[in-house]
């Protein structure tokens, strides 16, 4: 009997043992990922988020070219969650000066101004900008005085983060614009709103208008001065164009005038000492880093080291056929042109005189035949533009010797852009500025496109039918013409037409919301806080 | 003292009277005898013979015969899984010849459950197992396809016809769509992970199918409950040959067959081609024409050639019961270079010690499977290249064959790739080696016989490893000189489990009771290495010019990586048989998993059955109903598999080196933090069944009803986070609701018995639906669903959708209008929503992929010697995406605006589309089919090699035909993808490898 007893209670002995060993084995980590705590422990990984939260801009995930988005939500990674991309398919898609030949989903809606609240290349192009906010306010909360002495970060690293902090919140800003700009109002957050809490809320475009107003001049005393931050970064010259061109258009923004401010912030910008790089053409280059002087913010890519299907790579391959090879690029992606009201803005479109005028190729010929589009289907219908190629002005071998990435870095201010902002909010009645300086700057564009002062303008020529089309010759295919069409009361209404505006060859007005993208009908749904535009 | 001295002689007296007269009466004799099979007077090995009322026992041998000591006037019991128990008094005789009936006592039959085995006529919950006699035959590479058509309720459809290749397994309709839809999968006792290694396109084909011995389908909460939070889409339990207590026999079996492509896709003609690019006239491309008129699918498919060997002994040394087998298969694909050979050993040991009070049961299975992988964008390519051009061209660049080169002579880019080439230029091959095993000790504790204590520790350690090279004249990847890969992975799955069993017949309360309590502890390691990929040339990179021939970009972020989750568990089951009548069976598992965060890590699983024998209650003297049986069952499951790891976690991943961005003159990568959900926690389904077995005319005529209702909730979908709630616009969450019911009948039926000619005849249905309830956190009736169902062709396109109050991957589509003489109009839809434009708006729900209904049906006739069995499936009610016809059926497909020229499937004789027209209903088809699965003759021969062998031969024909309305090329598509183990389920038809006609000869010997 003690016999058995002794056994009985060396089995439960045992059998604890085994089991008690097993209970407290179940918290485990990844391998190679870091835990938040471990991810901000060093200077060096406050540099790598915040690499992360430049890069959003110019790549879709954490996998180059694509295969571990950022963005899922049943989107294409490649075209539907990449900045430029989709920037670009916003912005010029439903304009004159872009159309698309293939079939994605419903990417023929964007040139026929015929999108809906379902459109999936809409709720990609929401759902950029948010994320990129969100990955800042998590920065700007690991980034605090606070958090830094606790991790024992001071000295320059300690300076750098807090000149950084304030360059993050510029691209907030930045961000926040472009929501204001495509869809009125916008998911509002800051760094005060936690992760996983509560839903988001939202914020009408005249509040977003002031929000990021304030928040740029906010930072003005922490950015690096204009013109002295390494490439890549922002510095005040950035902020002050975003101001310059919010107040442009702050009459569509907010129904109150503000172009004696456009006048003001175009005015600093310029004279802070930007410069026009010489030769129009390699502004658009792969070593068009070397235009950084002409750049107040401009967005990097790289062949190698920066990849994505909807970055620069994007305009490189899509916008030629088998003449790939004189676009730097192994392949013609055969999809995107233009039309001929674009080529039209140019009194010689062989680019001859107007080095602007990149539209001819040793295949495709201006000739009027191939300038019409009879069938949007088919890419040999319609201009090709080769405005971006990813070849080196110096002759040099780009990044990617394979020709499928392109080193070309994605302007999106550049001095031009204030100097026909200036000229503008001058003649539209803003002070602070004169018609003599707004010609002369006018004609720094136009020396530089002819490379001579041929092509220049007189006082008498200077009016807001040139501006405008003067914007569409010097800055087409970089994401400005929807919001200028807008401005001068042209994207939807009957006054200006253009090929297959509307869906008909011809081109047709269309209802009025287009002035507007929908918000995306997933977000409303997931987030009862926000309210759709109106007609949508 | 003298009376008590007398009483002690009588009582000596009595005592040894009787002892002389037990001696007389119970005389002991050697008995002699032999057990046959009565279905065909077969030898019946394995019996376990006893006198009844003693602890004498023996086995019978390989040749059925037996002999043991028993009293003249003994009663010997005759007992084995399959046959049941069956008695025959000696009266005296002392050699006996006794037939075993099978069907009369399936009742009695051992099936093995969840954590034990169970009478058959015991169960209480809807278990379905097949024995090996019943399994599917003919060439047969991968274990689960050994039950297709086989049970009602299980649907099994292989992923096509590439060697050892997967199936999708889907018990009563699955009930996920974002975490696995595939069953538990227990081994001899070892729950395995279904996920694949590196190297292998599917684990189970390193089971050979001939070691097992049979597999149980576990269907209803109660059958599966015990499995707790991995049981939500049913176990299937498979349990191997053992060795019988008797002489070693042994059996060795070969099967030689040869696969062959029926149809293929048909497809334009180069005639046809050259026809069509020359009406349209275009220079650019009327030029390009070449003269041929090749079969691209000809030249990538062969008839494949397989042989099949197995050899295994099975009996007892010392006394130790043990089977040990040796497999070798080696399996063509019917497209070219396609390869699969695997190399199996098993040995199974069940040897008892301590006077029979432990059982030992040692289990190791050990395999080498060996893959060469063709190149399955050939089959693709094949459909989509150029029929006017040759193999090979006279140029002599990319190896001599032809692709597309511009003017300038350089490769363009996106043209579609010589099929050949792809085939011949691309070597990957692959090797896993997996070892499973187990041992099991119990013991039944020698003080406390009721109780039994068993450990179960069990290993199941796979490892792949590969190489996957591109020679450097190939199209694909010219530019980069070729590509060399090599992949190593391991995966370690570790089990102990402690379980005890404790049983007592309440004599008194005509009661039975079985207990059990376990507990179990496993671990799932993976092992990566990373590799980057390397070229056959060194390519000049301007940056890095020491890196050689490493290709740019395929430089890894981590030379390793080892995830884990781990899952412990305590388990407890009572059953309860009072009167042989009324059963109840309740357990409850709890489970706690290292994939969810602390608060939500435990789930609590329960289930509960009820089993009423009505025939021994109510009709016992009805003789024409042989078995009836109510079940009725509830129970709740989880599911997890599928699910992140660490993804509960908040934490940074480094981006590659490809996802960088420049600060001045440096890159800097990126950490990026994931978007998290620490609430998450297991799917959860509740499983109502309501089952009615029954047997009529002694069982001649058997079969069960079923019908059940399964409700899963907290069902992890991927649904839309409000943007800037979380570092992503969707999440991995519980939200969603499914449920699924459906109907389930099996009938198996001997129509004629006799003694030379049976025939038997099984049938089962399924009727299965499938409807989510729920999507969302909140109601929004403007919410159209979660797009998925990503087609070929186009960027991101999806034709089906999660959508509420549908099945899953419902398609969303245009609705097509046809003119008059029923041709698709291009591009014309209607306006369902009559607000005037034809947009996303108008789009519709209109069919699914899943099937209502499926059946299978067997039939195998015996007569005299030979034996003849068919067996089909069907199922009715599934749609598919003809994508085929959708993405390469059109104008543009021919004439590529790329500026090359390419091949059409012949519907766009039917269309005459120009460009593609992707989202019409139009392309949706009705893919019901019956597929004619297998024809089989077997002749047994009899003895041979002067008595000394028995030989069996066979003959089979495999997938003989299918009969459906489907235009593409097999209505049963499936895609097996272990990393989306989903995507089979989107019903869209775009790259399937032809299943092959298999004619097969095999020849089975025992000795």
């Amino acid at each position: 009997m003690k016999n058995n007893l002794i056994k009985y209670l060396t089995g439960t002995l045992v059998l604890a043992i085994v089991i008690a060993s097993c209970a407290k084995k179940l918290d485990l980590y990844p391998t190679n990922d870091l835990t938040p705590e471990k991810a901000f422990s060093t200077a060096a990984g406050y540099k790598s988020v915040l690499a992360k939260i430049y890069g959003t801009l110019a790549i879709t995930g954490n996998a180059g070219p694509a295969g571990n988005p950022d963005i899922s939500g049943g989107l294409d990674e490649g075209s539907q969650v990449a900045f430029i991309r989709m920037f670009f398919n916003c912005n010029e898609l439903p304009t004159d000066e872009a159309v698309v030949a293939w079939n994605d989903q419903t990417i023929h809606d964007f040139h026929n101004l015929r999108w809906t609240n379902a459109d999936p290349f809409l709720k990609g192009i929401y759902a950029r900008p948010i994320y990129n906010i969100t990955l800042i306010n998590e920065y700007m909360r690991e980034s605090t005085d606070a958090k830094l002495a606790e991790r024992g970060i001071s000295g320059t690293d300690a300076a750098d983060i807090k000149k950084s902090v304030a360059e993050v919140r510029f691209l907030r800003a930045f961000n926040y614009w472009v929501m204001m700009d495509l869809f009125g109002k916008s998911t509002f957050i800051t760094e005060d709103d936690l992760i996983g809490s509560n839903l988001p809320k939202e914020i009408n475009r005249a509040d977003l208008f002031l929000y990021i107003e304030k928040e740029l001049k906010a930072i003005d005393a922490d950015l690096a001065q204009a013109k002295t931050i390494e490439y890549g970064r922002v510095d005040q010259g950035a902020a002050w164009a975003l101001l310059a061109r919010m107040y442009l258009n702050a009459g569509v923004y907010t129904g109150a005038i503000k172009y004696t401010e456009a006048v003001t912030y175009a005015q600093k910008v310029i004279a802070a000492g930007y410069t026009l790089y010489a030769g129009y053409p390699r502004v658009f280059m792969a070593d068009n880093d070397k235009a950084k002087d002409e750049f107040m913010f401009a967005v990097n890519c790289d062949g190698l080291r920066t990849q994505a299907y909807g970055n620069t790579t994007f305009f490189a391959h899509a916008a030629c056929g088998t003449e790939s090879s004189e676009y730097g690029v192994s392949s013609g992606w055969s999809g995107y042109r233009s039309t001929s009201a674009l080529v039209n803005l140019f009194t010689d479109n062989t680019g001859a005189t107007d080095k602007r005028a990149m539209f001819t190729t040793s295949k495709y010929g201006t000739s009027p035949a191939q300038l019409i589009i009879t069938d949007i289907s088919n890419f040999d219908h319609g201009p090709h533009v080769k405005k971006y190629v990813n070849v080196r002005s110096d002759g040099g071998p780009v990044s990617d010797s394979k020709g499928e990435f392109a080193d070309i870095d994605f302007p999106i201010f550049r001095l031009s852009e204030m100097y026909l902002i200036y000229a503008e909010a001058v003649l539209r009645g803003g002070t602070g500025g004169d018609a003599a300086t707004a010609l002369g700057y006018m004609n720094n564009i136009r020396t530089r496109a002819y490379g001579n002062t041929s092509g220049n303008i007189t006082a008498g020529q200077l009016n807001l039918q040139f501006i405008l089309d003067e914007r569409g010759r010097e800055l087409y295919w970089e994401g400005h013409r929807r919001t200028d069409l807008i401005r001068y009361g042209l994207l939807t209404t009957g006054t200006y037409l253009w090929p297959w505006k509307g869906g008909v060859s011809s081109g047709t007005a269309v209802d009025a919301k287009y002035n507007l993208f929908p918000i995306p009908v997933s977000n409303i749904v997931a987030n009862p806080n926000l309210t759709q535009n109106t007609g949508y | 003292m003298r009376k008590s001295t007398r009483q002690i002689y009588q009582a000596l007296l009595l005592s040894f009277s009787l002892l002389l007269f037990s001696a007389i009466a119970f005389a002991q004799n050697v008995v002699t005898g032999k057990v046959m099979d009565s279905k065909d007077g077969s030898p019946a090995p394995g019996i376990t013979v006893t006198v009844k009322g003693s602890k004498t026992a023996t086995q019978t041998a390989a040749d059925g015969t037996f002999r043991i000591s028993a009293p003249a006037n003994a009663t010997l019991v005759f007992t084995s899984v399959g046959f049941g128990q069956q008695e025959s008094a000696l009266n005296g005789r002392s050699a006996i010849e006794v037939s075993l009936v099978q069907t009369n006592q399936q009742m009695n039959e051992v099936v093995v459950v969840a954590y034990g085995t169970r009478r058959r006529g015991d169960l209480t919950g809807a278990v379905t197992s097949i024995s090996a006699k019943d399994f599917q035959k003919g060439v047969v590479n991968s274990s689960e396809q050994l039950l297709q058509g086989k049970v009602a309720g299980l649907e099994i459809i292989t992923g096509g016809g590439s060697p050892g290749g997967g199936s999708k397994i889907r018990i009563r309709g699955g009930a996920s769509f974002k975490a696995s839809n595939e069953p538990l999968l227990v081994i001899d006792g070892v729950p395995v992970e279904s996920n694949s290694v590196s190297g292998s396109s599917n684990l189970l084909n390193s089971i050979n199918p001939n070691d097992i011995e049979s597999i149980s389908v576990l269907k209803d909460a109660s059958a599966t409950a015990l499995y707790g939070s991995r049981a939500s889409n049913g176990v299937l339990i498979i349990t191997t040959k053992k060795g019988v207590r008797g002489k070693v026999k042994y059996n060795y079996n070969t099967q030689l067959s040869t696969g062959v492509i029926g149809e293929t896709v048909k497809v334009l003609s180069g005639d046809e081609v050259r026809a069509i690019i020359n009406a349209d006239g275009n220079t650019n491309y009327t030029t390009l024409l070449g003269t041929a008129n090749t079969d691209w699918q000809k030249e990538i498919y062969r008839a494949a050639f397989g042989w099949d060997n197995n050899i295994s002994a099975s009996g007892a040394i010392k006394n130790i019961p043990f089977r040990a087998s040796l497999g070798y298969l080696n399996q063509d694909g019917t497209l070219k270079t396609d390869n699969f050979k695997r190399f199996t050993a098993s040995l199974n040991l069940t040897p008892k010690f301590l006077d029979d009070h432990l059982s030992v049961s040692l289990a190791l299975k050990a395999s080498n499977t060996k893959n060469n992988w063709a190149n399955q964008d050939a089959i693709g390519a094949a459909i989509a290249f150029d029929p006017t051009q040759t193999v090979k061209s006279s140029t002599g660049k990319f190896g001599g064959y032809y692709e597309w080169v511009d003017g300038g002579g350089a490769l363009i880019d996106l043209a579609t790739r010589n099929p050949v080439a792809l085939l011949n230029q691309r070597d990957n091959k692959s090797s896993v080696n997996r070892f499973i095993g187990n041992i099991q000790l119990d013991y039944k504790i020698h003080w406390f016989p009721d109780l039994h204590v068993l450990f179960n520790f069990g290993i199941d350690n796979a490892s792949g490893r590969g190489n996957d090279n591109i020679d450097s004249a190939s199209a694909t990847n010219y530019k980069t000189g070729g590509r060399k890969t090599h992949y190593e992975q391991k995966k370690i799955n570790t089990i102990t489990d402690i379980q005890l069993f404790y049983s007592k017949d309440l004599k008194k309360l005509k009661t039975k009771v079985d207990v059990l309590a376990g507990h179990s502890y496993q671990d799932f390691v993976t092992k990566v290495k990373n590799f980057s990929s390397f070229s056959y040339r060194s390519i000049a990179d301007p940056i890095n010019p020491q890196k050689k021939d490493t290709i740019a970009g395929s430089e890894q972020n981590f030379p390793t990586d080892k995830p884990e989750w781990r899952l412990e568990s305590y388990l407890g089951r009572v059953n309860i048989s009072i009167a042989d009548k009324y059963l109840v069976t309740a357990s409850l598992r709890r489970d706690a998993s290292s994939r969810f965060a602390k608060e939500n890590r435990i789930g609590y699983f329960p289930a509960v059955a009820l089993a009423w024998k009505i025939k021994d209650d109510l009709f016992k003297k009805v003789n024409v109903l042989s078995d009836l049986k109510l079940r009725l069952s509830w129970g709740s499951t989880g599911n997890q598999d599928g699910i992140d790891y660490y993804s509960y976690l908040p934490y940074y991943s480094q981006s590659n080196n490809a996802a960088q961005y420049q600060f001045g003159n440096t890159y800097y990568s990126f950490l990026r933090p994931s978007a998290y959900d620490p609430t998450r926690k297991w799917e959860t389904t509740t499983t109502t069944n309501a089952g009615l077995d029954f047997g009529l005319l002694n069982n001649r005529i058997t079969g069960s009803v079923d019908y059940y209702f399964k409700k899963t909730k907290d069902l992890l979908s991927v649904v839309p986070v409000a943007a800037g709630g979380n570092f992503n616009i969707e999440l991995l969450t519980n939200v969603g609701n499914m449920e699924n019911r459906g109907v389930e009948f099996t009938l198996n039926t001997v129509p004629i018995k006799k003694t030379n000619l049976t025939w038997e005849f099984g049938f089962n249905f399924t009727y299965n639906t499938r409807e989510i309830t729920n999507l969302l956190k909140q109601e929004d009736p403007n919410f159209t669903g979660i797009p998925g169902s990503g087609i070929a062709g186009g960027t991101g396109n999806n034709i089906g959708r999660l959508a509420v109050g549908y099945s899953p991957f419902v398609y969303y589509v245009f609705k097509q209008v046809y003119d008059p003489s029923g041709k698709p109009i291009e591009g014309l839809y209607e306006d369902l929503n009559r607000d005037g434009a034809i947009d996303q708006k108008d789009r519709y729900f209109y069919k699914k992929p899943a099937a209502d209904i499926y059946m299978g049906l067997s039939t195998q006739v015996t007569y005299k010697k030979f034996s003849l069995g068919i067996a089909g499936h069907a199922a009715f009610g599934n749609y598919l995406y003809n994508n085929y016809h959708s993405n390469n059926a059109v104008f543009r497909t021919i004439k590529n605006p790329i500026v090359f020229v390419g091949n059409a499937s012949a519907n766009y004789k039917e269309t005459g589309f120009t460009n593609n027209q992707y989202l019409s209903d139009y392309y949706i088809e009705n893919a019901s089919f019956f597929r004619l699965d297998n024809i089989n003759l077997g002749y047994n021969w009899g003895k041979v090699l002067r008595g000394r062998a028995s030989l069996r031969i066979a003959a089979s024909v495999q997938n003989v035909f299918v009969i459906t309305k489907y235009k593409g090329l097999d209505p049963e598509y499936t895609r097996i993808d272990t990393q989306n183990p989903n995507i089979g389920d989107e019903g869209i038809d775009n790259n399937i490898y032809p299943r092959p006609r298999i004619f097969s000869l095999g020849i089975n010997l025992d000795f």
